[in-house]
């Protein structure tokens, strides 16, 4: 078979990218997948959408992306609902390292039109009052950051690309991308080969591997991130509640149940994806200590997923001038998922040499080969 | 039976007709119609309904149930919560 692009990977990352091209008018789009929708890092993430960053390019990354998933229900037209609320994202200060900083950065998300506050600790304990009193010095609050059901997202992405034309092909791995004379000339799945001179490399966890596949060395590598939900029970918080020295991340998401997650410093730079028992412990620890009323809830299942984290913890989306008709999406570092809206815009205004919507450049992967000039972004769990 | 009235999924009150139209998109794994639906994510792990819904995908793709692959079973084998985890972990360092 021919096709004009082939996307590979089918998670949140490939189905927008996949929806914007062909909104565009591009015809003969493939996605290929290796697993079931949502079966890589889309469907393990924490399901929440934030703009509260510590870097200019995700600040407005992410106040685009909010934007579009206002209205993203509507937009593509999805027949169920995808779950989206705005609750906010309250960021609890235990140092007063972190105070400060929280200071500098709610400056930088004012300045690009995010309607973050700092907040007193009593104004946080006023917006949820469980927190422990005696572990947080103040906050940051966004009201219009939130939660979206990661499943239902790309589903709905799915469905509105397919109604475009775009031909998407899950359980079906790539095996090879054939390059001659510095052009792409096929890709090769276990199944059949598609004669394509462009390739998307939105493979999330594996997009070092699917770089390599092209002859493409990118600077990401995947870890291991847990992460483990509750019993549902009535609403009793509504914004994710975020610690980055206590390694927490939580929230209570409409169905009831609340999700949390925290990373290993210790853990390996590969495709693990299994639950441990010791972060079933350091996770119970932190968020009782955090938020102690949460002891009483059933852990009903846990699960693992792979952060792909480039050298900055910044996205890598880009063309590559080693090889042109090769583009990617990748390194989001945890975060691809509340990212995608404008991912799937930008690369498709890139591949399409459209003017882009957000000066991009410093996403590049060229960032790279100069060495300590890029923005590092801190606020990472 | 009206098929709205059938429920399949107890934990997360999903009707044999939610199952049957979700089947009908094309959606046909269990690990799919676990993410659209939510089936087998309740209390009970799809230890309760997880051989019925894998008899439902067969029935719809006229498949033996065998070829139905089941659900990735996940800990924990039940619920526990997580002030007991805490507990436990301090004893055991």
């Amino acid at each position: 078979m021919k096709a004009n692009i082939v996307i590979i990977g089918g998670g949140i990352s490939g189905v927008s990218i996949a929806y914007n091209l062909a909104k565009k008018g591009v015809k003969d789009i493939v996605v290929f997948d290796d697993n079931y929708m949502t079966g890589g890092a889309t469907g393990r993430c924490g399901a929440g959408v934030r703009q509260q960053w510590g870097t200019l390019m995700n600040c407005k990354l992410a106040k685009m992306s909010i934007d579009f998933f206002e209205h993203a229900q509507d937009t593509l037209e999805y027949h169920r609902d995808v779950e989206f609320k705005q609750e906010g994202y309250l960021i609890v200060a235990t140092t007063q390292e972190e105070d400060a900083q929280f200071t500098k950065n709610v400056e930088l998300q004012n300045s690009v039109g995010i309607p973050a506050k700092k907040l007193t600790k009593e104004e946080a304990l006023k917006i949820v009052p469980h927190l422990n009193p005696d572990i947080i010095i103040s906050a940051t609050f966004c009201h219009t950051d939130g939660h979206l059901n990661p499943f239902l997202m790309t589903d709905a992405y799915f469905n509105a690309a397919k109604k475009l034309g775009v031909q998407f092909f899950y359980r079906e791995k790539v095996l090879d991308i054939v390059v001659e004379n510095n052009q792409i000339q096929k890709v090769i799945t276990e199944h059949r080969e598609v004669l394509t001179n462009q390739v998307v490399n939105a493979a999330g966890g594996y997009s070092r591997e699917v770089g390599l596949l092209a002859g493409i060395d990118i600077p990401v590598y995947s870890e291991n991130h847990e992460i483990l939900v509750t019993e549902p029970v009535e609403k009793i918080q509504g914004p994710m509640v975020i610690s980055f020295s206590k390694n927490i991340y939580c929230q209570q998401v409409p169905h009831g149940s609340f999700i949390m997650g925290r990373s290993n410093p210790l853990v390996a730079h590969d495709h693990d994806t299994r639950s441990t028992h010791q972060f079933l412990d350091e996770m119970s620890k932190t968020a009782t200590t955090l938020l102690p009323p949460l002891g009483n809830l059933r852990v009903v299942r846990q699960w693992g997923g792979s952060y792909n984290l480039s050298p900055d913890r910044q996205p890598i989306i880009s063309g590559t001038k080693e090889l042109p008709g090769f583009y990617m999406a990748c390194g989001f570092s945890g975060h691809g998922f509340m990212f995608a809206p404008v991912t799937g815009l930008l690369l498709s205004e890139i591949i399409l040499q459209q003017p882009l919507s957000i000066d991009i450049t410093d996403l590049y992967i060229d960032r790279f080969k100069n060495q300590g000039e890029t923005a590092y972004e801190t606020s990472v769990v | 039976m009206n098929k709205n009235d059938v429920i399949i999924c107890r934990c997360e009150d999903v009707s044999l007709q939610d199952l049957l139209d979700v089947l009908e998109e094309g959606y046909t794994t269990m690990e799919d119609v676990k993410r659209i639906l939510r089936i087998g994510m309740g209390a009970c792990q799809g230890n309760t309904c997880g051989l019925l819904v894998q008899r439902e995908i067969a029935k719809f793709l006229q498949i033996p149930m065998s070829e139905v692959k089941p659900q990735k079973v996940r800990p924990l084998v039940s619920g526990v919560k997580l002030k007991s985890i805490v507990e436990n972990a301090k004893h055991e360092s």
